[in-house]
């Protein structure tokens, strides 16, 4: 093999380049950390699997196609428990399928990253068409009460810086984090710079001795240091509910003091895992909130807006879960109309509406016939709510 | 077995949670023997279980524990051992657990020949929900789910996990628990996946839903029930019938999963460059979380 075409088959990294989100997203796995990746084939996520398992392997790191969604979702956290790095990526139907075990890792407080790159739903719905259909799915997907962190990227670019944090508030936090795509961010082919040095962070490992160790401590931070299996710290993790030790317990008085960690350790770091794009501008009565692909629509119906003379705000959250109240009330003093636009029934609209209570007055701008929503759509809501 | 083999044990979780005349008991205490035999570090031996009453056995043994979600122990163990190859990973699991829900990752794993050491603890039934009907009720034999006896047919696990492509599958009874240790201690010691078929009692709801009597005579009924292979291969198909083989029914040699991927990733090196890596700054999450993880 000739030198130049050996350089042009490994992956290079960083400087400018043509790329997928779902391109994006695997390397910034990579880049991550990322030791084990298992997934099964599901359209549109497949070339996450289809790259790792090129890129994993040569970096002597591991790769598995597991026999079914379920499998993808056990393997992950057993591999994070065994101090692996680990993700799995999948779409709508796969997701569903995860619900179990991704519910196992926010009760076992397992580090990994769930992506789930959307397509029309329910059901196989539209395998090949884009949507936004699962944002409350990844809040209350699986059964029971947890917190969870999801992120949802608007392009190539942020797909990799996101994908980078994804692995980072896992490893802090202990928790799963989802990595929310659709099928246009991860098809869409743009031209990104990407970063020469990344920050990654490593989960807080046990300064005690072993049998000192208390796998879900209750410490100050309210995130427990996490020891890998076969380091000579021998523990017990379930998915029961269990106090500080691992094992189950069934008196009220432990579960109480278990679940109201287990929902503070995210909540009360929500500020700092809160993400949101603003571009309020002055004077604007109206106000646009997008994410994902359809927030490109948005940012450029906003452009069109202030074009033609009329104020307008615009709010994008990066990240969906925790909800980004503060920025969201912030915003319902501030105008009177608030238009969500989003590739679903009126998914997050629902949860804005709460937020904003009587501040402003919700206006949703949806689609879900597999079709992208057009900044026309937005820029005819946006004139519609200023005339009310 | 006059072994001491309580250091394995987490004494401070004891009384088991099985019932009386439950044999899951017997089971465990060859697990500990085999492991005590081969003389494996506590500290590398990681058990997995999924939902059931044999799975509540990861909750008594002092390794690397996990309590998984119902009939996906074998998805965390192959993440496990893929991730650090060097554990020892052995698998607790039930007729349910690994046949009916568990099914297909059951028989993926033994297609995979990973190096995982399952030890099904076969009752014909499902105990801890209260008696129903699972995979390997023999038919017409009743459960809470089948008061008219059972109207299906059973799988024959060790022959399922053969035909899938385990390396080594042998089968035992509580009423020999030595025999059973030694087969225990066998799979583990294979390179590839292992299956250990272990028939054990449940005179609490196999039993009480089949009029068996006292739990003595549950155990009388396995130890008429049960023929060694080699003798089975002398009757007849009739003679055979309600007969349960015991005896190592597959020991063959075949390359492990670990091994091939391990194998994959000098190939996958030798063909192509690797991937360059942008430069990293790993920092802890302690001090993330100190600057507010201005990531």
């Amino acid at each position: 093999m000739p030198e130049e075409s050996k350089a042009k088959a490994a992956s290079p990294h960083g400087g400018v380049r043509v790329m997928t989100g779902n391109e994006a997203c695997a390397e910034a796995a990579l880049a991550a950390g990322l030791r084990f990746y298992a997934g099964y084939p599901i359209t549109p996520s497949s070339e996450i699997a289809e790259i790792l398992s090129t890129d994993l392997p040569r970096l002597g790191r591991k790769f598995i196609q597991t026999e079914d969604e379920i499998c993808a979702m056990g393997a992950i956290i057993g591999a994070s428990l065994a101090g692996a790095k680990s993700m799995t990526a999948t779409s709508g139907p796969g997701f569903s399928l995860k619900q179990e075990n991704l519910g196992y890792a926010c009760m076992a407080e397992v580090p990994c990253v769930v992506v789930n790159v959307m397509r029309g739903g329910p059901s196989t719905g539209l395998p090949t068409l884009p949507a936004q259909g699962d944002v409350m799915q990844t809040r209350w997907g699986t059964h029971g009460d947890h917190s969870i962190i999801v992120l949802c990227p608007r392009g190539v670019r942020e797909t990799y810086d996101l994908t980078i944090r994804a692995f980072n508030l896992a490893e802090i936090y202990r928790t799963p984090v989802i990595l929310l795509l659709d099928e246009i961010i991860a098809h869409v082919n743009e031209k990104v710079e990407l970063p020469t040095k990344v920050r990654v962070v490593d989960r807080v490992k046990p300064e005690v001795p072993p049998e000192e160790y208390l796998p879900y401590a209750f410490t100050d931070s309210d995130i427990p240091p996490m020891a890998s299996f076969g380091t000579g710290y021998r523990y017990h993790v379930s998915g029961l509910v269990h106090d500080e030790t691992g094992f189950p317990t069934n008196k009220a008085e432990n579960i109480n003091r278990f679940m109201e960690r287990f929902g503070r350790k995210i909540d009360r770091y929500t500020d700092r895992i809160v993400r949101v794009d603003r571009d309020f501008q002055e004077g604007a009565k109206t106000a646009v909130v997008s994410y994902g692909s359809t927030a490109r629509s948005a940012a450029r119906a906003v452009r069109m807006a202030r074009e033609n003379g009329t104020a307008v705000s615009f709010l994008s959250p990066l990240t969906l879960w925790p909800f980004p109240e503060k920025a969201m009330r912030e915003l319902g003093r501030l105008v009177d109309h608030v238009i969500v636009a989003e590739m679903n029934a009126g998914q997050y609209a629902h949860e804005i509406e709460w937020a904003l209570g009587c501040d402003a007055k919700v206006h949703r701008v949806n689609r879900v016939d597999g079709e992208p929503i057009r900044p026309r759509q937005i820029l005819d809501a946006i004139e519609e709510a200023n005339q009310s | 077995m006059m072994m001491d083999l309580t250091k394995y044990l987490r004494k401070d979780k004891m009384p088991l949670i099985w019932c009386p005349g439950c044999g899951n008991g017997i089971i465990l205490k060859a697990m500990l023997g085999a492991v005590d035999r081969i003389g494996l570090d506590q500290n590398k031996v990681t058990m997995v279980s999924g939902i059931g009453c044999s799975s509540r056995a990861t909750g008594y043994v002092d390794f690397n524990t996990l309590h998984t979600t119902h009939g996906r122990a074998l998805a965390f163990a192959t993440g496990i051992k893929l991730a650090n190859p060097e554990l020892t990973v052995v698998v607790v699991t039930g007729d349910g657990d690994a046949t009916a829900i568990g099914g297909n990752h059951f028989i993926h794993a033994a297609r995979r020949n990973i190096d995982i050491t399952v030890v099904l603890y076969n009752n014909w039934i499902y105990g801890m929900t209260g008696g129903q009907c699972s995979p390997t009720t023999p038919h017409g034999m009743r459960a809470t789910t089948a008061k008219f006896g059972n109207p299906e047919g059973s799988f024959d696990i060790s022959k399922l996990a053969i035909a899938a492509g385990a390396s080594f599958v042998a089968r035992g009874t509580v009423t020999n628990p030595v025999q059973m240790s030694r087969y225990i201690e066998q799979g583990i010691l294979k390179k590839g996946f292992s299956l250990i078929e272990a028939f054990t009692p449940c005179p609490t709801s196999f039993g009480r839903h089949n009029k068996m009597g006292k739990p003595l005579d549950n155990l009388a009924w396995i130890k008429e029930s049960v023929v060694g292979r080699k003798k089975a291969e002398t009757m007849t198909e009739e003679e055979l019938k309600g007969k349960l083989i015991t005896g190592v029914l597959a020991d063959v040699e075949k390359p492990e999963y670990c091994e091939l991927y391990d194998r994959l990733i000098e190939r996958s090196r030798a063909e192509r460059g690797e991937p360059v890596l942008p430069e990293r700054e790993t920092i802890s999450a302690r001090a993330a979380r100190a600057e507010g993880e201005e990531l």
